[in-house]
């Protein structure tokens, strides 16, 4: 096992022993099976939400209409929660100074804590998206699925466009999550940094409403949660997926370089 | 020995600035292996600062630091082989169980020491508390699971910082005999105190720190061997003999104390100061020379330093 790995394994660790890492998971598990539980009690449906008028057509549908709930405020909000703890949780503890007088580099603590909250961030969004599929087809069936197009797609090439939409839609969550990493490391304060991320995903989002920014707006983190949208339709709409790729790949880089600088050179004082 | 015959500790001229505190200004220190050196000062005078230093954790304005050989600004996490200990008290992840919190620091090191776990915990008593969360820990405790986890590294040099804080009198007893133990075995430590009964128990060699700077460093018999001797005279007369002391220009730091005086004097100066009393009727009943102690020495070095 190599070093980063091993230390990887306790970052997990410290995580699981953690109430606010089992808040996130759990919220992220709770909202599809509440939604279901409720559409099955009640008659109405979400029909203003994409795909929401056929959400008891089949189980597959379900957690398309909980992202498109969840995407903009809810999944932010609990990946802010842990990414913005990462770091700063260290320094409240005072644990910092503890592992950093062992015999590891700081480059690779910092790895491990990356990789760690890449785990969360991604356990969040794919137990979401089964957790609703499952409780969906309890509830309604695995049936064909109706496209953003209207057309219909087989279950199993539905089942193939939900992973594909989940993994897409993860890109920019973890934008956040790198900021969130960023902001713990930076100012070694938790709630200001689960704050800050939420405010940074509240900014992209405000951008992109306000009007004269139509021409940057295909480039804001806040547009490439939508990115997954054109998986649904037909034919796919690849574009913003291939720049919800490298756009991603730009918004989860440069906060994690910056934050891995800032870490490897600071002082350890009082923490 | 170090295997290359290094120095367990060196220091030269380190120096942190924090805005217009100079927190540590051109500190020296050479520790010898198996020493247990005592680095002593009052609180805020700049040992936890060198500590951080020393350890890797703060990168100091000037100056550098050596742990056998090793520069531990620069040669991380090298720099620590065979180097275990705390600055300040030792902090653990609150939710975890003291074992776990041994667990995961063994990781840190590479090492499976779960062998090793339960030796240690036994020998800071803490194995009946092993499976307690350490939020629930008093500070006592996390000071002797502090020492576990750094026994754990199997150090050469074990840096410890205040390591009675928060001990209660047994705890406190229990911790300087293994501190004595582990240097038997041939550990060289380096510990801060404030406490000078501490260092005067402890340590053979040690170093003063006041307000940033180094105002002695050496051996605590030479510290001692140093010191200008006071002595305490009784006489017949107070007042006169009093007024026959204060024309003495060799003789400080006089004082009442009582029906006493006392003063600092060389030996030549009292033998002097013997025959004027005497001629000038006055009786002696006591001239006696007192044994410095480390706390007047330390007063003597801090105080004549401060500013």
């Amino acid at each position: 096992m190599t070093a980063v790995a091993r230390v990887y394994r306790w970052e997990i660790a410290k995580l699981l022993a953690q109430k606010r890492t089992y808040l996130g998971i759990g919220t992220a598990i709770a909202v599809p099976i509440i939604f279901v539980v409720v559409l099955v009690l009640q008659s109405g449906g979400p029909n203003d939400v994409p795909l929401g008028r056929y959400i008891r057509d089949t189980g597959l549908a379900v957690p398309f209409v909980v992202l498109f709930f969840m995407s903009i405020w809810g999944l932010p909000l609990i990946t802010a929660l842990v990414a913005g703890d990462i770091v700063a949780s260290e320094t409240h503890n005072g644990t910092l100074k503890t592992i950093l007088t062992r015999s590891r580099e700081r480059g690779e603590v910092f790895a491990a804590k990356t990789l760690a909250t890449a785990t969360y961030t991604l356990t969040l969004v794919f137990a979401m998206g089964l957790v609703g599929l499952l409780a969906g087809s309890i509830a309604w069936g695995f049936h064909p699925l109706t496209s953003l197009s209207g057309t219909k797609v087989s279950a199993g090439h539905g089942l193939l466009l939900l992973l594909a939409s989940l993994a897409i839609y993860a890109l920019p969550l973890a934008g956040i999550a790198a900021f969130g990493v960023l902001l713990s490391t930076v100012t070694r304060n938790s709630a200001a940094s689960v704050v800050g991320a939420l405010m940074w995903a509240l900014l992209m989002q405000l951008l992109g409403v306000l009007p004269g920014t139509e021409s940057i707006r295909p480039y804001l983190l806040g547009t490439q949660f939508e990115a997954w949208h054109g998986f649904l339709r037909t034919p796919a709409d690849y574009a913003p997926v291939t720049r919800a790729l490298w756009l991603c790949a730009l918004y989860i880089g440069i906060p994690l370089f910056g934050a891995y600088l800032v870490f490897l050179r600071r002082d350890v004082a009082g923490e | 020995m170090s295997a290359n015959g290094a120095l367990p500790l060196e220091a030269r001229g380190l120096r942190k600035r924090y805005g217009h505190v100079v927190a540590v200004d051109g500190v020296d220190l050479t520790v010898h292996s198996s020493d247990i050196y005592g680095f002593l000062g009052p609180n805020g005078a700049g040992k936890t600062t060198a500590m951080r230093i020393l350890l890797g954790l703060l990168r100091p304005d000037a100056g550098t630091a050596r742990l056998f050989g090793r520069d531990p600004q620069h040669e991380l996490p090298e720099a620590l082989d065979g180097v275990a200990g705390f600055v300040e008290t030792p902090h653990f992840y609150p939710y975890l169980s003291g074992r776990t919190n041994l667990e995961l620091f063994a990781a840190f090191d590479g090492g499976d020491e779960s062998g090793r776990i339960d030796e240690l915990l036994e020998l800071v008593e803490l194995r009946d508390r092993a499976a307690d969360r350490v939020g629930g820990y008093s500070q006592g405790m996390r000071q002797r699971l502090g020492l576990a986890v750094s026994l754990l590294r199997d150090p050469r040099l074990l840096i410890l910082d205040e390591p009675t804080n928060g001990l209660d009198p047994a705890g406190i007893r229990d911790m300087r005999a293994l501190i004595k133990r582990l240097a038997g075995e041939g550990m060289t430590v380096f510990l801060s105190s404030h406490l000078l009964a501490e260092v005067e128990e402890l340590c053979s060699r040690v170093a003063i720190i006041n307000h940033g700077r180094i105002v002695y460093e050496g051996a605590l018999s030479e510290l001692h061997a140093s010191a200008t001797p006071r002595y305490r005279l009784r006489t017949t007369d107070l007042e006169r003999a009093r007024q026959i002391c204060a024309g003495e220009a060799s003789l400080r730091e006089l004082a009442v104390d009582g029906d006493e005086l006392t003063f600092s004097a060389d030996e030549q100066t009292v033998v002097g100061l013997s025959r004027t009393l005497a001629a000038a009727g006055l009786g002696i009943a006591a001239l006696v020379p007192e044994t410095a102690t480390l706390e007047s020495l330390f007063f003597q070095l801090t105080e004549s330093h401060a500013g």
